[in-house]
């Protein structure tokens, strides 16, 4: 199953605005200039980022676990579009994307992977484990499925505050079997929560594809037992992830409850930096990386529309390369956290 | 023959009711089915349906009798063709004493019937003064069940982030009454039912505590929270670790934890040595109704996840609570219940009731017993365990939970490491044993500790 260019509506609550298909296809998902180079700019931070991040994990510089999120890079880029402040993200262990696109700084996410005292947790967390309050962003999760309980849990004190914000609730197709995402979905229908749930379907759960492991595939339906509107969005092309999570956003932020977003993605490396991916062919990948990738198709439609030259996207390459040097440079030079910090923070 | 009809017992822990209102009246007539009268227990109000059929001739308790024993006779039912007059009147008269008001006493242990008694009467033991409580302070007698409602309720009154989620707390007014009233007193955006859903509710109020709310999270028993254990543990307890001292969860998960009487392998475990493992947690077991009520005001205003543990059996017994506006009691501070010198014992929870029994008994055998309290099992105030220990020497601890890694094993390894050269013997624990709970009553009883070895025990430890 190869992501569709056009996302299908799948409640029948979203079928029922047959509009819905439109807003979602190319027509009506014009981006701007601006728009363009920023979704551009911002998936190119998130690519080299973790380019870099592989690349230290390969030199020892980085331990434990390391989940990349390339290929997926137009799933949070799209969404972030989308929100606004105070709305708050959350999501599982492959979560660098995510706090890039938030804006959170790209030497404390390096350093934190380093597990140095300039981290974001001041190295005591790593890559699966950041936070920031500053930018709404609740982690970097590492127990499958935790954290779509706790999204669910932000939007309830959205609604509890009287606020208008949205929780922005990441997960996987894997974590999508787990049973806590269903009494989430069951609450969070039935207090009317303002919750976005995210399901980045990459069609493989570690090693597990979704054929393997479902008896629904079609996650964007999951929520209709509990009339959750869903849909199925191309999470390869940024627009409709841009367009999808506009219209889910709004209809949070009305009041009206929860929404499910299924991104059709994919991750070209392992689901994790020591898996080798063999449960899948090369050719998969490589069909994905040549026709699908999310960024060389922001590019093309640059060049196209004579909006960028080669030299301005060299350019922008350049700047992002030289946030990402800066960032692993100081995550190797920072030093590792005082001992004393093994004992702080356990209470307040 | 007359059919006596029998108070019923309507909870695993009943043993005594209200007879609020009589449905029908003496010459009235019932079918199996017919609602006949309504009794108030400590849990709720229930209608009492007749079995057999026939006429009502006698009413034996009135209607607004309190503290009727179960199984005493509360009228007599007349089969075809018996008069009224047949029936004695002795026997009535003897009835009529089970419906003499009850006795309010300062520790009142619920009276267990004789087959199935984990928890014998407590005498009253000589209770050493809290030093937190300001000396004169006048009391009023309140049970568990009331100190925890009242608790919640001041400071949900004080903090408008404070709510309740849990199952049946609002309409049904909590499976145990804890939260009798705060639906109708804060509204059901406060106190609110969840669906049966322990893993994915802890896991919503953990997020809302993220997000700087502050969740009460009560559970039906701590033997369902094992379904939110994940949350407790990995969301609640880590998060502020995890990330670098930004944000925490200030949360209270609080629920009965231990064996009631009689429900069970699945429903009757302790979870204090479990939880008391975690760092970032803390872990809060009270006994009376002034620490529940101390503590559980400290728990709600602490800005870390605190786990609850409450005990079913303890809810319907009295205590005197000290008459403050604002009753804050130390978490992670032992209360010394009985100041005593020939040796120590330290237990917590329903512990408790067995120490201050075997005390009681000791004393008449010329053994002066100093009994601490731990109240908080995490973090735990060691050093006033081991402050005792050098004084007396001796040291038997007293828990419901299991033997293997139990909460006395800890302490009885903090001891020997720390004050060694002060012990004359080595340290005994006491737990339940290592079997799951059984429900027939005489291994129940078995499987719990009991009063005969503690009182060995700490002769044991004294070599006597």
């Amino acid at each position: 199953m190869a992501p569709r260019k056009t996302a299908s509506t799948s409640s029948r609550k979203a079928a029922a605005k047959p509009a819905r298909n439109d807003s979602i296809g190319s027509n009506s998902l014009v981006f701007t200039r601006e728009e363009e180079l920023h979704a551009y700019r911002e998936m190119l931070l998130i690519r080299r980022f973790e380019e870099k991040a592989g690349q230290l994990y390969g030199m020892g510089v980085i331990g434990g676990f390391c989940h990349l999120y390339i290929g997926q890079e137009a799933v949070v880029v799209g969404m972030q579009m989308a929100q606004k402040d105070g709305d708050q993200v959350i999501t599982s262990y492959r979560d660098h994307g995510h706090m890039i696109a938030l804006g959170m700084s790209a030497r404390g996410v390096m350093s934190e992977l380093t597990g140095r005292r300039g981290g974001l947790s001041k190295g005591k967390g790593g890559s699966m484990h950041m936070f920031s309050k500053e930018k709404g962003f609740y982690g970097g999760h590492g127990i499958v499925g935790g954290q779509v309980s706790l999204g669910t849990g932000l939007a309830f004190a959205n609604k509890y505050r009287g606020n208008d914000q949205v929780s922005v609730t990441y997960f996987g197709d894997g974590a999508a079997n787990q049973g806590q995402v269903y009494e989430s979905f069951n609450m969070a229908a039935l207090w009317k929560l303002p919750v976005v749930y995210i399901i980045e379907n990459n069609r493989y759960a570690m090693g597990t594809s979704t054929a393997r492991s479902t008896a629904q595939s079609n996650f964007a339906k999951r929520g209709e037992g509990f009339g959750i509107p869903g849909v199925q969005v191309d999470g390869m092309d940024v627009r409709a992830v841009k367009a999808a999570a506009d219209e889910a956003i709004a209809h949070c932020r009305a009041g009206k409850g929860p929404y499910i977003l299924e991104m059709l993605t994919y991750r070209y490396r392992g689901h994790s930096m020591s898996d080798p991916a063999k449960y899948r062919s090369k050719d998969e990948v490589q069909k994905m990386r040549s026709e699908h990738d999310p960024l060389e198709q922001v590019k093309a439609r640059l060049l196209e529309q004579g909006w960028a030259s080669e030299d301005d996207l060299k350019q922008i390459d350049k700047d992002v390369r030289d946030i990402v040097a800066d960032s692993a440079e100081f995550a190797q030079a920072d030093p590792e956290p005082d001992v004393s910090e093994l004992y702080t923070d356990i209470l307040l | 023959m007359p059919v006596d009809i029998l108070m019923p017992a309507l909870s695993p822990t009943m043993e005594e009711g209200t007879l609020s209102k009589w449905i029908k009246n003496e010459g009235d007539t019932v079918k199996s089915g017919d609602v006949i009268a309504e009794i108030e227990t400590d849990k709720a109000t229930m209608e009492v349906e007749a079995v057999d059929e026939g006429v009502i001739g006698k009413i034996l308790i009135p209607a607004g009798s309190e503290g009727v024993k179960v199984n005493s006779i509360i009228a007599v039912l007349l089969q075809d063709g018996e008069s009224a007059d047949a029936l004695s009147a002795p026997k009535a008269a003897e009835k009529q004493e089970a419906a003499s008001p009850k006795v309010e006493e300062a520790e009142k242990p619920t009276a267990q019937g004789s087959a199935s008694a984990p928890v014998p009467a407590a005498p009253k033991a000589e209770v050493a003064a809290d030093p937190d409580i300001p000396a004169g302070t006048e009391m009023v007698s309140m049970t568990v069940r009331e100190a925890l409602r009242d608790a919640m309720a001041e400071e949900m009154r004080r903090d408008g982030d404070v709510f309740i989620m849990g199952e049946e707390v609002a309409e049904y007014q909590g499976a145990y009454k804890i939260t009798q009233g705060l639906l109708q007193e804060f509204g059901d955006k406060r106190v609110i039912d969840t669906p049966i859903t322990e893993h994915g509710f802890a896991g919503i109020g953990v997020g809302a505590a993220m997000s700087g709310l502050k969740p009460i999270v009560e559970f039906m028993t701590f033997n369902f929270a094992m379904q939110a254990i994940d949350h407790i543990v990995n969301s609640a307890a880590k998060t502020l670790y995890m990330s670098g001292g930004q944000m925490g969860a200030p949360i209270v998960f609080r629920g009965p934890s231990g064996a009631a009487a009689r429900v069970g392998a699945q429903h009757s475990q302790c979870y204090a040595a479990w939880y008391s493992q975690i760092p970032g947690l803390k872990v809060v077991m009270p006994y009376t109704a002034a620490d529940a009520k101390g503590l559980l005001k400290a728990a709600i205003r602490d800005p870390n996840p605190v786990v609850f543990l409450e005990n079913e059996i303890l809810y319907g017994h009295s205590f005197e609570v000290p008459k403050l506006d604002d009753l804050v009691l130390p978490i992670g501070k032992a209360r010394i219940h009985r100041r005593g010198k020939d040796a120590t014992l330290v237990s917590f929870g329903i512990g408790m009731t067995y120490a201050i029994k075997a005390v009681a008994e000791l004393e008449k055998e010329g053994i002066d017993v100093e009994l601490i309290d731990l109240r908080t099992i995490r973090p735990m105030d060691l050093p006033t365990i081991i402050e005792s220990v050098k004084k007396t020497g001796r040291l038997v601890t007293v828990e419901e939970g299991f033997p293997q890694s139990s909460v006395g094993d800890f302490i009885a390894n903090r001891v020997h490491r720390e004050a060694f050269d002060y012990l004359d013997a080595p340290v005994v624990t006491i737990a339940g044993k290592d079997v799951p709970m059984p429900y027939a009553a005489n291994l129940e009883k078995l499987a719990l500790p009991n009063v005969g070895e503690v009182v060995e025990a700490v002769k044991a430890v004294c070599y006597k």
